[in-house]
């Protein structure tokens, strides 16, 4: 067992207002500047939706992360180590701008210095890749909020596929319409495919805290890592020529303060906090054979640190004590491995991604409207999870997948949540017959309450 | 080695470089260990370093007044960051942290971009006249006015308006040319010619008191926001007598049942949504009622989808079904004593006949004087039956003890051991029934029907009476036993209003969904105390019956005593934002220090009139009215009612005679003294009765009666507020203008104003405007300064969506010439008092102001009855028939000196709000020591406030709830007419004193003040009328209690005496033009719907590049799949909106999740960015309200009568823009520019 320390992030979907208040600090704190303006480190993604850069999850496309090859192991979806470097110099299979955008601005400075004419001035908008007039047809966020989404919607890599499965199960009629947010980030994997895609080496995984980064000076600009990233979180500054992508802010986490997008999070959604794993068994969890088990295994690689076992091999391997002190009190952990409730994006990837997700609630669909369920009863306050207007098959095949029991266990846990609170909140006695359902006690359910609802700063970070 | 990598290929690959280098390695050696090389991670280091954090937040209007973190670097603003230190609210609560959002995220773009201003514009056209006339006369105010004095050169710049053509200037040269204008139009015109425009003081305080305490001192007319941007609830004076008084968001955590109606909250209220989330992990359900799926549909547990502006019959169904189950079926405890002691339900309402119908009708409230009690304030005491005696009852608390002697101490809602009788049928007597008929306006097109329904009634002395709570009932088509007239047989019954099936088939939400979560509602407020809540937003609040609509869903909170509870009850939020320290700000704002009366004035009324939107009304203002109504509205034209409101001193309008004031003041003294007049009031009547006086509304078009010169800071009418913005073009500017809607037929024309053939085009001499940015608003502008940023002054914030008050703090100087607010007006008020010297000196100024609110003024006219001292119904008398008239004296060379100073009415009179007056001594003790006095002139010893730190250090000490000392003083002046103890709320705070230092260093939260109706007393989370309900203190209103009945001549005559439904208007039976739906050509008529922006706060934003590259990067309109099937629109397809108020060109974002019929067009899309030429006019398209225009209810110009008397902001008639229809057409997608 080799104990080594990750910096995990967790976000709760079920709270995402889709504001895009993370994507503007982000952008505004690192790549507002020449050669990113089309970078994204942090992106908010309406769902169903295409994405961005579209249709990143076509993995039959793109050929990002990790496959498994005839004898079982492990190799990257774009080809093995030999592969690239014959290939090194061809364009890798990567998103052109087009599939990012053409990133724009306006002349703005017309509204002060037109001239005397006979109409009102107006700043027309130019591309910031060729400076010329520009019609804007598609953006990083185009389709946010269903925009344009019963005319695109199928080309949702997972609308596709859900419906290829069953039929109808995804329409996009008024009645039907059912959306979430996606926020993302680079997902400081595991088992990180562009780092194994690098050709220069020049991407690394901090070993103090698994942050994984390209050093600007190594980078060569061969752009392997785009094609080997499945999330296509790595980006290329057109004008440096190296490979950029999501920091995970380490000038900050590295004081002791979190990332700009979880702190400036207006839906308080976002908690970071440390696991503890065994970096030996990555490569088998990651070699897991059914894609289904991959989350299984994801979590069986997350160590307990209340263990005093791994704690001491953690000590061994040069972690501090308050280190393990973080990973004991880490939110991360409690949501993801404690309470289960948090998920790994695409763990079919197989890079083992260490942003997690709780997956969000829905409202009821009309059909149980219409059925006249009775008011009085507390427990139909809420609606039935096979009823909500999400198709759990959708979250499924964003977080287990396609796994639907696993995304029905968590959201009964958190209807669950709620109904039990409901009683606490009337100053009534709690049903302790309610946690019990979803396999919790009455105590651990209330834990989980506070750590989603009040969520205090403190317990957040 | 666990298991081999990739392959045998790969492996041999591996082992060759394993060969040459040695490292640390996993035993698999997929993942190897090297130390060193991160010098390439200097780049992010070196990016995220900064000299400095500097809190600041953003003078925007939105609701959130949130803190933020500014970063700088060598002098630069590099970013923004928010703050998380807000004091806690306590250890079981999510806390306020971290507010903000993606928009003001995205502020610090402004600072360094290329659509600042950076230095003081004219339009070339103008500055050459100007400097040609001042060269040749050698005095700004005489260059001012040769130049406006002759049409041609005015009409040149005048058209050139908006075109381009800005030439630099200096400070020096364009505060001359301002301030010239200014003194030229009080001169020539009178100082109510002038108007000032700047909105939601609570976004930055000193700015906008420093230009409106400008405004006041030169006597100008500062125009409302509030009901003019139709966020104003004008159900909330109506039933509460308060202007809007909500929860903070942090009391959402209260709630057991929360619905939010028409309120997208993660758009409008996004630093607060996260409360709503996690509320729901207490177990708390919530419902979403919104014709889209809407952002905060996401988190609903319920979606009621009813259709747009339907709303008003889901609201009375569902209090259908809790009256019938829970107050008369089942008799619930808790709701009955709720509403028995803080609401009218148990008051008596004459029945009168109604001849034309054959029945009877509700009329008016029973008071002491038809008992025979002949005090004066006994016309304002109203009767309730003590259901033990059968007897009536005046019971403590009406308005009739509110202002008078025998009142003090009575002022509360005590009912000494009265049990109010809620139904005849409680009470010790045996009522007989009567039918009444009621008013229904349940058809599509809204004409009225009369329903006839039954109501146990009594005889008292000579008056057939029934109370509010049996009329309830009646309205609601809610019967009981043994009672006449029509009722519905069941839920089911569709035919009948307001049955859960029949609002089915107009809001399309099914009746069981209606039924069920009715009982919900009233289920959960019983079980938790009156713990379910609704919050309401725009969706609602902007269409023109929206106060009907808001009182038909206060219904249910009232009864089922969700009111004055933490978690329950209405909470309001469209642009209400809260002045926490609301006396310092107003007083100082309206220049009370100096002088009193202020004009204030209704922007709805002013833009409708001035902008001659009047003129294309193609109904008249009884289309309205009620099959039942008595004829107060009959042939009148919405202008004539303005104009009748106006005289009868029900509501302000300015200019107020067609005669400049100060010459006006000037003749009255010269016939006083001639003896032909026994004082001012006295001349004016005479001279108002012969007809050589005029109202200036009643000849609105006529140039004397123009407004001349506007100033806008902080705000953006031409690019944002303006509905009907294409008649602002015309009209007030002058310039060329998209719409080409006709005058209205002369039959529909005005009786009381004057219809001139030519309408005016061009009325304004002079338009200013300071801003940091290009909008539509300085394109249009004559003078444009450039304003400091929110990251660069000094300036308070608060809202009512938290409980602190925090501060703006510069992170950097001004850049270039810019400069802040402050600095602007003190500059211009120099230079103007210098100008006065020559032209002004001192003069007398009369002034016109309505019955005010929270006064002795709004008992003037008893009974609510229209009477018209024009048609001879009685004696014009100012102050109580007509409008009160003020002589103040202005010394017009001493505008800089008070300007900069705390006046001595200040210490003579006090400060107060709501009838509570404050004494200052101490305060303003604590300011003189502070922040130092004069030693000369017209301000000598006199407290300064001369920079923009000391107006903030100002408005705090001057307010109670920043200033314990005040807080706890106007507690115990409110004990003694309450009668109830109430100091207590304040106490301990005494000595606690909110600085402007500790504001700066974080966000302080708030004292319990009078200045409110809620307590934060012990830490508990604010929630309006709290004191009301645990201390007995009545609202302001004429029972003192909470109103389902209104009873004044004009609400009755509209046909909304009580709750009702009222179905959106019918725009093309008013105006004629297309009816909705799909015309067989490629275009279809939809309803316009202007919802708040994800991308902006009104236009702010709208043009910032991070928000546009998120967004569509321009102008859209959001269109069903359906709708833009039928007119062959694709996704991004250019588009036009268009109707005879003119053109709205933008791109089609075409979605499933909105349902056919309606387009949304966000609001406050501008014309600056990427809006091509219109294929409809051939020039540029226009703003969002190009489209819409305003549209005047008359019941908002009610005054002079309790709750419904007129104030600032609180009473007036809204500018609601959402019944408005447009077409929509593809059209070419070639544009041109």
């Amino acid at each position: 067992m080799r104990v080594m320390a990750q910096m995990g992030m967790v976000m709760n979907l079920d709270k995402c207002i889709g504001c895009h208040t993370c994507s503007v600090t982000c952008k505004q704190a690192w790549t507002n500047r020449a050669g990113t303006e089309y970078v994204w480190f942090n992106n908010v993604e309406t769902r169903p939706g295409q994405g961005y850069p579209r249709r990143y999850e076509d993995q039959e496309q793109w050929k990002g992360g990790w496959e498994l090859n005839g004898r079982g192991n492990l190799v990257l979806k774009a080809g093995g180590r030999l592969k690239k470097l014959f290939g090194i110099f061809a364009s890798p299979v990567q998103p052109e701008l087009s599939d990012y955008y053409e990133p724009w601005t306006y002349d703005y400075s017309t509204l002060i210095d037109a001239p005397l004419g006979d109409d009102f001035p107006v700043a027309r908008p130019k591309s910031l890749i060729t400076g010329e007039d520009t019609k804007i047809s598609w953006s990083a966020n185009w389709d946010d909020n269903l925009g344009g989404t019963s005319e695109l919607g199928h080309l949702d890599p997972i609308v596709e596929k859900v419906r290829r499965e069953s039929e109808d199960r995804i329409t996009f009629e008024f009645e039907q319409t059912f959306m979430f947010y996606l926020p993302r980030i680079c997902e400081h994997c595991l088992n990180p495919s562009c780092m194994a895609s690098c050709p220069s080496g020049a991407i690394y995984k901090r070993e103090e805290d698994g942050i994984v980064l390209v050093d600007q000076d190594r980078c060569r600009g061969w752009r392997q890592c785009i094609t080997g990233c499945p999330y296509k979180k790595i980006y290329f500054n057109h004008k440096s020529g190296k490979a950029e992508k999501c920091t995970f802010c380490y000038p900050r986490i590295e004081v002791g303060l979190p990332t700009v997008c979880a702190e400036t999070c207006v839906g308080r959604l976002r908690y970071l906090g440390l696991f503890l794993y065994d970096a030996d068994a990555v490569t088998d969890a990651a070699s897991t054979p059914d894609p289904q088990d991959l989350y299984g295994a994801q979590l069986d690689l997350m160590l307990d640190p209340d263990d005093p076992e791994v704690a001491r091999a953690a000590r061994e391997q040069g972690i501090p004590d308050d280190w393990i002190a973080a990973a004991r009190r880490s939110p991360v952990y409690a949501l993801a491995k404690k309470y289960r409730v948090a998920l790994p994006l695409h763990p079919e990837y197989r890079t083992m991604p260490m942003v997690w997700y709780v997956p969000p609630l829905s409202p009821i669909v009309d059909l149980l409207r219409e059925q006249g369920h009775d008011a009085e009863a507390p427990a139909t306050l809420f609606g039935a999870i096979d009823a909500l207007r999400i198709p759990v098959e959708y979250l499924a095949e964003l977080f287990t997948a396609g796994d639907t029991q696993v995304i029905t266990e968590v959201l009964n846990k958190l209807a669950a949540m709620r109904s039990y609170m409901r009683d606490v909140s009337l100053g009534r006695e709690g049903d302790a017959s309610i946690p019990e359902a979803v396999g919790m006690t009455e105590e651990s359910m209330y834990e989980m309450y506070r750590l989603m609802a009040i969520a205090k700063y403190e317990e957040r970070y | 080695m666990a298991k081999p990598p990739d392959g045998p290929a790969s492996a041999a690959l591996l082992r060759t470089g394993r060969f040459f280098t040695r490292w640390d390695e996993t035993d698999d050696g997929r993942a190897v260990f090297r130390e060193g090389g991160r010098r390439g991670d200097v780049f992010y280091r070196d990016r995220w370093s900064h000299d400095k954090v500097v809190r600041s937040t953003h003078g925007v209007n939105c609701t959130g007044s949130c803190s933020w973190k500014i970063y700088v670097k060598d002098g630069i603003i590099t970013w923004e960051a928010q703050q998380t230190d807000y004091p806690s609210v306590g250890p079981d609560r999510p806390e306020y942290e971290p507010r903000g959002c993606p928009r003001g995220a995205a502020f610090s773009w402004y600072t360094y971009s290329p659509t600042r201003v950076r230095y003081p514009y004219s339009r070339g056209v103008l500055l050459e006249m100007y400097r040609e006339a001042k060269e040749r006369l050698g005095d700004p105010v005489l260059a001012w006015a040769d130049v406006v004095g002759d049409p041609e050169r005015r009409r040149r710049y005048q058209q050139a308006r908006g075109k381009g053509g800005f030439v630099r200037t200096n400070w020096t040269e364009a505060v001359e040319m301002v301030a010239a204008a200014q003194v030229h139009t009080i001169k020539e015109h009178g100082p109510d010619r002038i108007a000032t425009f700047s909105p939601i003081p609570a976004m930055s305080m000193v700015s906008h008191a420093v230009g409106a305490r400008f405004t006041h001192l030169l006597g100008g007319a500062m125009t409302s926001f509030y009901d003019w941007y139709a966020d104003l609830p004008v159900a909330s004076p109506q039933v509460f007598g308060d202007q809007t008084d909500v929860p903070e968001s942090g009391d959402w955590w209260d709630s057991t049942y929360l619905m939010m109606w028409g309120s997208n909250v993660p758009v409008t209220r996004t630093p607060d949504a996260h409360w709503m989330a996690e509320v729901r992990y207490r177990g708390t359900k919530v419902v979403t009622i919104s014709p889209d799926f809407a952002d905060n549909t996401k988190f609903a547990d319920e979606w009621l989808p009813a259709q747009a502006g339907t709303d008003g019959a889901l609201a009375m169904a569902m209090t259908h079904v809790i009256l019938k189950e829970f107050f008369v079926e089942r008799r619930v405890p808790f709701f009955v004593d709720y509403v028995r002691q803080y609401t009218d339900l148990p008051f008596l309402i004459t029945l009168t006949p109604n001849e034309e119908h054959g029945g009877l009708v509700p009329g008016k409230f029973l008071t002491a004087r038809d008992l025979g009690d002949e005090a004066p304030e006994g016309a304002w005491k109203t009767v309730l039956i003590d259901a033990a005696t059968g007897e009536p009852v005046v019971p403590n608390g009406t308005l009739g003890d509110r202002y008078s002697e025998s009142g003090e101490g009575r002022w509360n809602l005590d009912l000494q051991g009265v049990t109010p009788a809620l139904s005849l049928r409680d009470a010790k007597l045996e009522p007989d029934a009567a039918e009444v008929l009621l008013p229904a306006f349940a058809g599509l097109n809204g004409d009225g029907e009369v329903l006839r329904r039954g109501v146990p009634v009594t005889r008292i002395g000579d008056r057939l009476v029934t109370t509010v709570f049996d009329l309830m009932l009646a309205q609601h088509g809610v019967g009981r036993p043994d009672l006449p007239g029509e009722w519905p047989a069941g839920y089911e019954d569709a035919e009948s209003p307001y049955t859960p099936a029949w609002q089915a088939e107009i809001t399309s939400v099914p009746a069981e969904a209606c039924l069920r979560i009715a009982r919900e509602f009233a289920t959960n407020a019983e079980e938790s105390g009156g713990r379910s809540m609704i919050i309401l937003g725009a969706g609602v609040c902007q269409w023109f019956h929206a106060d009907a609509t808001y009182r038909a869903i206060l219904s249910m909170l009232l009864l089922t005593g969700c009111m004055g509870r933490n978690g329950g009850g209405w909470a309001h939020y469209v642009g209400q934002e809260k002045c926490r320290p609301i006396t310092g700000w107003i007083s100082l704002a309206n220049n009370l220090d100096w002088s009193r009366p202020p004009r204030t004035m209704t922007g709805t009324s002013y833009w409708y009139m001035h902008t001659d939107q009047w003129r294309t009304d193609g109904y008249r203002a009884d289309a309205l009215a009620s099959p039942l109504a008595e004829g107060h509205l009959s042939g009148m034209h919405t202008a004539d009612t303005i104009a009748q409101s106006a005289r009868m001193g029900w509501m302000p309008f300015y200019p107020q005679f067609d005669r400049n004031p100060l010459d006006l003041a000037d003749e009255a003294q010269a016939a006083v003294d001639a003896g032909t007049a026994t004082d001012v009031n006295d001349y004016v009547v005479q001279r108002l009765k012969d007809g050589t006086l005029r109202f200036a509304i009643e000849d609105v078009d006529a140039p004397e009666n123009w407004p001349r010169t506007l100033m806008l800071w902080r705000s953006n009418l031409f690019g944002s507020s303006a509905k009907g913005n294409e008649y602002f073009l015309k009209h007030l500017l002058g310039t060329h203008s998209n719409a080409v809607a006709v005058d209205g037929e002369p039959a529909v024309r005005p009786k009381d104003v004057v219809w001139r053939e030519q309408a005016p085009e061009g009325k304004l001499d002079l338009l200013v405007s300071a801003d940091f940015r290009m909008t539509s608003t300085t394109l249009l502008s004559d003078v444009v300064f450039p304003a400091a940023t929110w990251y660069e002054k000094h300036d308070l914030s608060s809202t009512d969506m938290h409980p602190f008050v925090h501060a703006f703090t510069p992170a950097i100087d001004p850049p270039w010439e810019s400069r802040t607010d402050f600095d602007l007006f003190h500059h211009v008020a120099r230079k103007f008092s210098e100008l006065a010297r020559t032209h002004l000196g001192v003069r007398k100024d009369i002034v016109a102001v309505p019955m005010q609110h929270d006064t002795p003024g709004e008992t003037s006219q008893p009974g609510g009855v229209v009477l018209d001292w024009k048609r001879g119904d009685v004696e014009p008398i100012p102050g109580r028939t007509m409008p009160a008239l003020h002589v103040i004296e202005r010394d017009y060379t001493a505008v800089a000196d008070k300007l900069k100073a705390i006046g001595p009415l200040a210490d003579r009179l006090g400060f107060g709000v709501k009838n509570v007056t404050f004494d200052l001594s101490k305060a303003l003790d604590i300011l003189a020591r502070s922040g130092g006095v004069f030693d000369s002139g017209p301000a000598a010893g006199r407290p300064a406030i001369d920079t923009d730190s000391k107006m903030a250090e100002a408005i705090l000490t001057l307010s109670g709830t920043t200033n314990g000392e005040l807080a706890t003083q106007g507690f115990h002046t409110l004990e003694k007419r309450v009668g109830k103890r109430l100091a207590d709320l304040a106490e301990g705070s005494e000595e606690k004193r909110i600085t402007f230092a500790q504001t700066q260093a974080a966000p302080v939260p708030v004292i319990t003040s009078p200045e409110w109706s809620g307590s934060e007393t012990g830490g508990r989370r604010y929630a309006p009328f709290t004191v009301n309900v645990e201390r007995l203190k009545p609202w302001h209103t004429l029972t003192g209690r909470m109103h389902f009945f209104l009873d004044h001549d004009w609400m009755r005559d509209l046909g909304e005496a009580m709750p009702i439904y009222r179905p959106p208007l019918d725009m093309s039976r008013l105006f004629g033009g297309p009816r909705l739906g799909d015309n067989g050509e490629r275009e279809i008529t939809v309803r316009y719907l202007t919802p708040h922006s994800k991308w902006s706060i009104h236009s702010e934003y709208q043009d910032n590049l991070l928000m546009l590259s998120l967004s569509r990067g321009g102008p859209t309109a959001w269109l069903s799949r359906e709708d833009a099937a039928a007119i062959g629109v694709s996704d991004n397809d250019w588009i036009e909106c268009s109707n005879p108020n003119g053109v709205f060109v933008c791109r089609a974002i075409v979605t499933h999740r909105l349902p056919e019929g309606v387009t949304f067009v966000h609001h406050a899309q501008e014309r600056t960015i990427d809006v091509p030429k219109s294929e409809f006019s051939g020039r540029r398209g226009g703003i969002h309200n190009s489209v819409t225009r305003v549209l005047v209810k008359p019941t908002h110009l009610i005054g002079g009568y309790a709750q419904l008397s007129y104030a600032f902001n609180y009473l007036g008639p809204t500018g609601n823009q959402r019944d408005i229809i447009a077409t929509i057409r593809r059209r070419s997608q070639e544009v041109t520019y």
